[in-house]
């Protein structure tokens, strides 16, 4: 049962074949027998995911419309997003054991389509990483080798995913945190355009890039959850008040496997010398399948993506500098060296000394040096004029073409701990996938084969609001993959020890 | 390329309210030196006539209607707070002992 997809799941419990209840603990045993090893969870919710099954179960039972096509489907949520009734961590020590107040929209809206929360799972802290090894509750296993790293900052969803701990899951995705770890997880991972989904209850890391998507098995999946959660919210000053794309409709458009008269640049600046050659090798095959698809391969140059990386490491950390200056020690959250003799300045400092992991002061730093008087103008300014011109790339190229496609990480999972002391190092895992978040358009990643034994991605950009042209080209290379692979990849993930 | 010094990382963490350790002083200013390095790429479109992008979504001004709405209770508000006293935070002395 924990192979099923989340539509097959959905369907076999609306027609009463298996209950809500029996998938619900189908994928609980099965976080019981493998987290032990993956630790792609922070909290399990035992009792909440069996009584919100129990509800769907009800509703079927009595022939009540259910509340969404995904209603009794499990889920896993990325620990960023508040919840109430368990705690919300953002993988840091300074908010460990906070209970927020409410509940984000994103969550509200799972709960309201009657799907069911089975627990948070892990990331780098406050999202900033791309490995979780900058969590401050341990590192996630990446199920095809527990030696490598699930992606960051969300390898908990992906690994929830890999291990068939979760059919669905929630990321979020400010350079790349939901598909990286897809990519090197072989799952697929959607970054909708920025303001889609709400940020309403998403602790901010850098507001101006931050946005919520979904984490799948599959591409149709991955839509069928896309349009639960997207849609215009007041409570989010940032969202856009537009139709969601229609996802679901482009999948089962792709699904038919024609993609004539489809324009599919490839970004000529996202490859070449850094490149793992057998990432290379996987995309060039996937350019063929498209090809034979019926799609027109093109190669368009965005120039101005060479200095998307530099830009994104100041404008990110500088906006997490101010997102983070919230965490003051009085009002919630840690509080350390308060012993009514030192000033509130001095606890403050001394909580945020203990309370922040490494990457996290590293970044503070970095912000409030790029943010300085003196030091304005040549970095935060040139990086906000990098902005602008990745955008202004970005449409050029959709003038040109329908999406745009590149590997979406430039090597496949690394080793733990290979890269934790050379920060520079872990940032280059973000090369290909920094660019949209500072357009702000759709962008998403479906596995494309494997390199070595581990997976490689393909990632897929769209104009922002035409998600649907991503999901659709997504969706007729995915079928193309399997029948020309004999079955889906993700199955053939190495079997994990049980634990018992 | 420019370079940030022990005393320099030193400013930024009191700025930032951090009381890093000595040994944190050495090894985030090697650390910030390289990266900083790396992304003073960025200066070369210092000089040219482009404007900045803030945000991604050009949204102004989102207005909505003035309406009361529920929020959060006072014990809702209190309830993770380190520290509480009337129904108020209770937080470290804010003045110098000279003010």
């Amino acid at each position: 049962m924990i192979r099923k997809t989340a539509a097959e799941l959905a369907d076999l419990i609306r027609t009463r074949e298996v209950s809500a209840v029996e998938v619900a603990q189908a994928h609980l045993d099965r976080i019981a027998e493998v987290d032990p090893a993956v630790h792609a969870f922070l909290h399990v919710d035992t009792e909440r995911a069996l009584n919100a099954a129990k509800a769907v179960d009800e509703d079927v039972a009595a022939g009540r419309e259910l509340a969404s096509p995904l209603a009794g489907v499990p889920i896993a949520v990325k620990d960023v997003l508040t919840m109430q009734g368990a705690t919300t961590t953002c993988g840091s020590r300074i908010l460990e054991g906070w209970h927020p107040p409410y509940d984000a929209t994103v969550v509200r809206k799972l709960l309201a389509a009657g799907m069911v929360i089975l627990g948070k799972t892990n990331m780098d802290e406050f999202a900033m990483g791309s490995s979780t090894e900058n969590s401050a509750y341990g590192v996630t296993r990446n199920p095809w080798d527990l030696d490598r790293i699930p992606g960051g900052s969300g390898g908990g969803s992906s690994a929830a995913l890999a291990a068939f701990e979760a059919p669905l899951a929630i990321g979020t995705d400010t350079g790349g945190s939901i598909r990286q770890p897809g990519a090197v997880t072989g799952t697929v991972g959607v970054k909708p355009t920025y303001g889609t989904v709400s940020r309403y209850g998403l602790v901010a890391f850098s507001s101006s890039l931050d946005q919520a998507g979904p984490c799948a098995r599959t591409v149709l999946d991955a839509a069928l959850l896309h349009e639960v959660i997207a849609g215009h919210d007041p409570m989010d000053s940032t969202s856009i008040d537009a139709p969601v794309p229609p996802v679901v409709a482009a999948v089962r458009e792709g699904q038919g496997g024609d993609l004539t008269g489809v324009r599919v640049g490839i970004v000529t600046e996202l490859g070449g010398d850094g490149y793992q050659d057998g990432v290379l090798a996987a995309f060039h095959g996937a350019v063929e399948q498209l090809r034979a698809l019926g799609a027109e391969i093109v190669e368009v140059s965005c120039p101005s993506f060479d200095l998307a990386l530099p830009a994104y490491y100041l404008i990110a950390p500088s906006e997490a500098s101010s997102n983070l200056a919230r965490f003051d020690a009085m009002r919630y959250g840690l509080r350390t060296g308060d012993d009514s003799t030192r000033s509130a300045e001095d606890v403050m400092s001394l909580t945020r000394e203990a309370g922040f992991g490494a990457e996290v002061k590293r970044r503070i730093m970095l912000g409030t040096y790029a943010l300085s008087a003196g030091y304005y103008d040549a970095y935060y300014g040139s990086a906000q004029k990098v902005r602008t011109l990745i955008t202004r790339d970005f449409a050029a190229a959709f003038d040109k073409v329908d999406v745009l496609i590149s590997p979406t990480t430039p090597t496949t999972a690394f080793r733990i701990g290979e890269r934790v002391d050379d920060p520079m190092a872990m940032y280059r895992a973000d090369l290909c996938t920094i660019p949209a978040n500072m357009a702000g358009n759709a962008a998403l990643s479906v596995p494309c084969g494997l390199a070595d034994g581990l997976p490689v991605g393909l990632q897929i950009m769209s104009p922002a609001l035409q998600d649907h042209r991503g999901y659709r080209v997504a969706a007729a290379y995915e079928a193309a993959r399997d029948a020309a692979q004999g079955g889906a990849l993700i199955h053939r993930v190495p079997e994990l020890e049980v634990a018992h | 390329m420019p370079s940030i010094s022990r005393d320099e990382v030193a400013h930024l963490a009191r700025l930032a309210r951090l009381a890093v350790t000595d040994a944190e002083l050495d090894l985030f200013a090697g650390q910030l030196d390289q990266i900083v390095g790396a992304v003073a790429a960025v200066g070369s479109v210092a000089d040219q006539d482009i404007p900045p992008t803030s945000h991604a979504v050009p949204l102004t001004n989102v207005f909505r209607a003035d309406q009361v709405r529920p929020g959060l209770t006072q014990a809702q508000a209190l309830a993770a707070a380190p520290a509480a006293e009337d129904g108020r935070f209770r937080v470290p002395r804010i003045l110098g002992e000279e003010a």
